[in-house]
């Protein structure tokens, strides 16, 4: 068991702080937080963001549970891990936000960043049907789905990309597709999602 | 010859292909032999764990369990892409450091008749390669073309330098190995303050606003310090700096041209290789002008977009300061 998580007389973790410490890989330290704000200052989306990583982390100490994955942050995230390595406490901020998007994504709460939520959802669906991503059917399902009207843009760049042969029009596929979905089925089972 | 384990990735595949045929173009050059790992698949990128935990890492496990059978004295797995990098040191350090991690994903990766031994692998990316193994004394060496004049931006972006957990570059916010490579070319590297700022990443498709405003930070900071192209190491950044510049011209009003290269290719043209053997040609933001600086000349091929000219965007505000050399050992 990962070091200073808490448990419940059942076993589960005692509350959304413990809750999302456990579903982070590796130690967070997310209860070494002393509120300095060094993330915040270092997020180069952090202006987009509904709430900074510094007040959405005393807001998971806090229990805030519903506002935490109602929140826009962990989608503004652009994973580039500033905030992570100047972090004086050493929280593993950036793998938190990605906890927290899986999260939000498994309890149904990101109405406010579908886009992201749903970008996500179309790529694992691709690298599970063929084992590889497939950017021109990603690209194109994202801007049907969030802004048709941008699909003119999106295509006279598609075209670009075509003309410059730096997109397929038909996806890769890997041999061993079935050995790839055994083997994901199976971690979805340890993960305790439905395959 | 020295022999490594290569994971190609699928941007290499189609979008990013000048990144792989340029390398592949060198590798003889710097003495290394890439030998793919058989049916790897993708990485994940930066989706797939945003849906889940186990399985992501599981996704990455296939491809660390097949390079372990592929192992026969050439342990270092190479990846190129740097999203593939950090998503691959990830889960062979994550594997490494936590047994309960370790066990869920090789009890996964059992249901497909497969295994990884954390710690089996070196996770390296194809600078470290290069930087490290080869060295910047053979590079010179091969040199027959030195990039003089030519003003180069080094953009290393995230997730090479970032998190960094096996601490291969020392420093997360100002590494110098690429810059070093690129003075060994013979090119003039520039100041560039913001090369580990991030690309945007995903953002181009998620919220284009926010995409915009960190890819013109990164091409306004270039042009400011008079760069004639930028040398990047990542598809994605690639992509995003070259595909959506105009996007962003569009949205900001500005007139921005700055070509974005992959340092593989300019160590192509460095050691003699003509352009269309790199790969060069394929970019949105035509390199021409800037590699006429050093006597290159890219073939126009048929349909290619008419030939712009450079216009800088309007300077603003008081000069800037001239920076100090910087100082690198």
């Amino acid at each position: 068991m990962s070091a200073g998580i808490q448990f419940d007389s059942l076993g589960a973790p005692a509350n959304f702080f413990e809750e999302v410490m456990l579903a982070t890989p590796g130690d967070t330290r997310l209860q070494m937080c002393i509120q300095c704000g060094t993330c915040a200052g270092s997020c180069p989306s952090g202006e987009d963001m509904q709430h900074s990583p510094r007040q959405l982390f005393a807001m998971i100490r806090a229990g805030m549970r519903e506002e935490v994955l109602n929140s826009t942050t962990p989608w503004y995230c652009v994973s580039c891990y500033f905030c992570t390595v100047r972090c004086p406490q050493d929280v593993s901020i950036t793998g938190i936000m990605y906890t927290l998007k899986s999260m939000a994504i498994k309890a149904g709460k990101y109405e406010k960043k579908k886009a992201g939520a749903d970008l996500s959802q179309s790529f694992v669906n691709f690298v599970e049907n063929y084992g590889r991503s497939f950017e021109l059917g990603l690209a194109t399902r994202n801007f049907l789905q969030h802004s048709p009207v941008e699909l003119f843009r999106m295509a006279t760049m598609g075209l670009g990309m075509l003309s410059r042969e730096r997109l397929d029009l038909t996806p890769d596929k890997i041999k061993n597709i079935d050995q790839l979905q055994a083997i994901l089925n199976k971690a979805k089972e340890i993960e305790g999602v439905a395959a | 010859m020295k022999k490594y384990l290569f994971y190609p990735g699928c941007s290499l595949q189609r979008n990013a292909r000048a990144y792989l045929d340029s390398t592949m173009t060198i590798r003889d050059d710097i003495n290394i032999v890439l030998e793919e790992i058989q049916d790897w698949n993708c990485c994940g990128a930066t989706e797939y764990k945003s849906v889940y935990r186990v399985p992501s890492h599981a996704l990455v496990g296939r491809n660390l369990a097949l390079a372990e059978q592929q192992i026969d004295g050439a342990d270092t797995l190479v990846a190129s892409c740097s999203a593939c990098y950090l998503n691959l040191v990830k889960t062979e350090s994550h594997m490494r450091h936590s047994a309960r991690l370790e066990s869920q994903v090789n009890r996964a990766l059992a249901a497909g008749g497969l295994h990884y031994t954390p710690g089996a692998l070196q996770v390296r990316h194809l600078l470290d390669i290069i930087f490290n193994d080869v060295g910047l004394d053979i590079i010179r060496e091969k040199v027959v073309r030195p990039l003089t004049g030519l003003r180069v931006a080094p953009y290393y972006g995230c997730m090479i330098v970032r998190p960094d957990p096996d601490n291969r570059y020392g420093n997360p916010e100002y590494p110098v190995a690429l810059d070093q490579l690129l003075k060994a070319l013979g090119a003039e590297v520039i100041y560039f303050p913001q090369k580990t700022h991030c690309c945007s990443g995903h953002m181009t498709q998620v919220s284009p606003e926010v995409a915009y405003e960190l890819i013109r930070r990164l091409i306004s900071a270039a042009d400011q310090f008079e760069a004639d192209l930028m040398a990047t190491l990542c598809p994605m950044c690639q992509l995003n700096l070259d595909a959506y510049q105009a996007d962003t011209n569009r949205y900001f009003k500005t007139e921005y041209h700055m070509p974005v290269l992959y340092f593989t290719q300019l160590m192509g043209l460095a050691f003699g290789y003509d352009a269309n053997e790199l790969g060069i040609g394929k970019e949105f933001v035509d390199a021409r002008e800037a590699l006429a600086k050093i006597g290159v000349e890219v073939p126009i091929e048929e349909e290619q977009p008419k030939r712009r000219t450079r216009r800088r965007a309007k300077k603003e505000g008081l000069p800037m300061p001239k920076m100090p050399e910087e100082e690198v050992k």
